[in-house]
């Protein structure tokens, strides 16, 4: 593939270790008016597939200003057929078109036969699994020509048929595969908490050399059958006090990483969402300090 | 139908009207913005246009309503059909065939 | 992990069949931490995916949800999900047969207008995401020679396209998205067609004058200006071919001009 020639306009691609946020279009104005001072934004790629219009000149012309990472929510990953070819392609086309720093994908399903579900499925973290999973990598990393990071998921349900943990899963994923990681850190205590685990372990034991981004969102509260905490991954709200103790722990032992804040349902006034990558850049310099003195 | 050809010079002389009236456009808008030919609407909402897809789920718990047997509580029930009928539900009856 | 060859599997079709159905029951193999089938839990799943869908609709048809009220709509954009299930994960596709849907659903039949709403709601948005194209240049039809006018044709802008209908759909679909505090009032006996273009980044929608229509879909099916003309003005008495090509060149209907 020939790459195409950095537009000279343009902003570098590369993503900086500090606080970037989920661009939503009705902010684009605010964001370009008061020229808002963060590190990147990230896009949900299946909005920008249309042909022209309004979509796309936005997002070219926070391009020209910013670095972007590129987010697939539709590529269904994990699922039991093979990949959608024209999908892939719309990936690939989008990557060529708008050079992101980053690009990643869900491990999860959303397709199966001719229906898509609009939701991040669970898979079962068995062998065969795994096998189709990393086909499924293999052929995305060859397609689009780059390499991709791979995002933990929030799930609800557990499958009795996984024969390892989502732990196991992940790093072997990523050993046959050669990606990279997206660690979203609202899903680890999302699923940690609804499966009754301990998310400080999980994260301790999280391939963190493999991270390339990190998420963190907002939850909504709820109970299960049982009257047992279940938490929603709804991305409707403030990032929980619990993720940021978290991700501060993640970020202090391993300094900076890449950070997006997700708002996707009833989303805020521009304002609000800066505030919060605000918060989350606060951090990250304080553990760039603390990790180059550590280093020193 | 039999169509009413147009002359050349017709043809000519209303293509020329118009091109020369778009360099007025301002005046020619409020003219006729009485009958709103010519003024187009532009979509208030055009920054968020259509559905947008998300990476998450949702805390809203779907509505399980009915359509079938719900009855519409919008603009819509205040509409008057042309044969008088009204836009409700009781009315219809009236207009579904015999079993 | 306590899974055994025992341990019973759940399919992607036992998976998506289950989310579809309310009325199933949760797949057997599907847990919570106590090992044991969690209806709730899975319902989670079940929920996202109508009421995104849902959402996905009322954002792509505000009027239609104006029309019908918040409530309604729901439950109609329900049934409509449970018939017409997506086909592609780009969701700003979804809906293409909300209109068609509206039109045969039974409970609406005494708002027979509702379908042609949804029908220009749904032109609206592909005219919002269609290509990019320059519109022509009204100096370049002003220079055309007079005997040469007659026969001349246009391209189409990729977002141009004209929408005919038995009812006021101009006023109502005003009235119920684009100026809802303008008081319109309806008169359903008054039909209406509309042109909607995208001369740049905004969709504008406007009303067709009489007759705008059939000369429109003339030109649009490759027709000359004169044929165009002749088509229009035997149909309705009251065409304007200065006018209504006045309005087509300020609002980016075409892109090119082609000359015989």
């Amino acid at each position: 593939m020939v790459a195409q020639e950095t537009r000279p306009h343009r902003i570098d691609a590369a993503i900086p270790a500090r606080a970037g946020a989920g661009l939503k279009a009705e902010h684009v104005n605010d964001i370009l008016q008061t020229d808002a001072d963060i590190g990147f934004f990230e896009v949900h790629a299946e909005n920008y597939m249309g042909a022209g219009g309004m979509p796309h000149r936005q997002l070219e012309t926070i391009r020209e200003k910013y670095p972007l990472s590129l987010h697939g929510v539709g590529l269904s990953i994990g699922g039991e057929m093979p990949l959608d070819k024209d999908h892939l392609q719309r990936l690939a086309i989008l990557n060529r078109r708008y050079e992101p720093g980053l690009f990643s994908e869900h491990l999860a399903w959303s397709t199966h036969d001719t229906t898509y579900f609009n939701d991040l499925l669970p898979v079962p973290y068995d062998k065969a699994t795994l096998d189709r999973v990393c086909e499924h990598i293999d052929e995305v990393q060859t397609v689009v020509g780059r390499k991709m990071l791979l995002e933990n998921p929030s799930t609800y349900v557990a499958f009795e048929q996984s024969t390892m943990s989502e732990l196991e899963f992940l790093r072997e994923i990523t050993r046959r595969t050669g990606c990279g990681l997206l660690l979203d850190v609202n899903n680890v205590h999302v699923s940690c908490t609804n499966h009754e685990r301990s998310a400080e372990d999980y994260l301790a034991a999280f391939p963190i050399g493999d991270v390339g981004e990190i998420h963190l969102g907002g939850h909504a509260p709820d109970i299960d059958d049982a009257g047992r905490p279940l938490l929603i991954d709804a991305h409707d709200r403030e990032v929980d006090e619990a993720v940021w103790t978290l991700y501060e722990t993640v970020i202090r032992q391993n300094g900076p990483i890449p950070t997006l804040i997700e708002w996707d349902n009833d989303v805020p006034a521009w304002q609000v969402l800066l505030s919060e990558a605000k918060a989350a850049d606060t951090l990250l310099s304080q553990a760039a300090a603390t990790h180059l003195k550590r280093a020193v | 139908m039999k169509n009413k050809a147009m002359s050349a010079a017709i043809l000519a002389g209303a293509v020329a009207t118009a091109v020369a009236g778009l360099s007025a456009t301002a005046p020619a808008h409020a003219q006729a913005k009485e009958k709103c030919y010519g003024v187009s609407l532009k979509g208030q909402n055009d920054c968020k246009a259509g559905a947008g897809t998300t990476c998450a789920g949702t805390s809203t718990v779907d509505y399980q309503g009915n359509a079938w047997t719900l009855v519409p509580k919008g603009t819509c029930v205040s509409m008057d059909l042309p044969d008088g009928r009204k836009g409700s539900l009781t009315e219809l009856d009236r207009d579904l065939p015999e079993a | 992990m306590n899974a055994s060859e025992f341990s019973p599997r759940v399919s992607a079709d036992t998976f998506g069949r289950a989310l579809w159905d309310p009325a199933a029951e949760t797949p057997t193999g599907l847990v919570g931490p106590d090992g044991k089938t969690a209806p709730k839990r899975f319902n989670v799943y079940r929920n996202n995916v109508v009421a995104s869908l849902s959402e996905a609709l009322e954002q792509s048809f505000p009027a239609v949800g104006r029309l019908l009220g918040e409530d309604y709509f729901k439950a109609l954009a329900r049934a409509f999900v449970a018939e017409h299930p997506p086909r592609s994960p780009v969701l700003m596709w979804y809906g293409a047969e909300f209109g068609g849907f509206i039109e045969r659903f039974p409970p609406l039949q005494a708002y027979p207008y509702l379908a042609d709403v949804a029908r220009v709601e749904w032109a609206w948005l592909e005219a919002y995401h269609s290509a990019d194209a320059l519109p022509l240049d009204p100096a370049e039809i002003g220079a055309v020679a007079p005997d040469e006018i007659g026969n001349i044709r246009f391209e189409k802008h990729p977002a141009s396209c004209v929408f005919r209908s038995e009812w006021p759909i101009w006023d109502l679909v005003r009235a119920n998205r684009f100026d809802p505090d303008a008081n319109i009032e309806i008169d359903l006996e008054k039909p209406q067609s509309v042109l909607i273009t995208r001369p740049e980044l905004e969709v504008e929608l406007m009303l067709l004058r009489p007759g705008g229509d059939v000369f429109l879909s003339a030109l649009f099916d490759g027709g000359t200006l004169a044929e165009a003309a002749a088509a229009a003005s035997s149909q309705v008495e009251e065409f304007s071919l200065s006018d209504t090509l006045s309005d087509c060149l300020a609002n980016g209907v075409f892109t090119t001009l082609v000359k015989a």
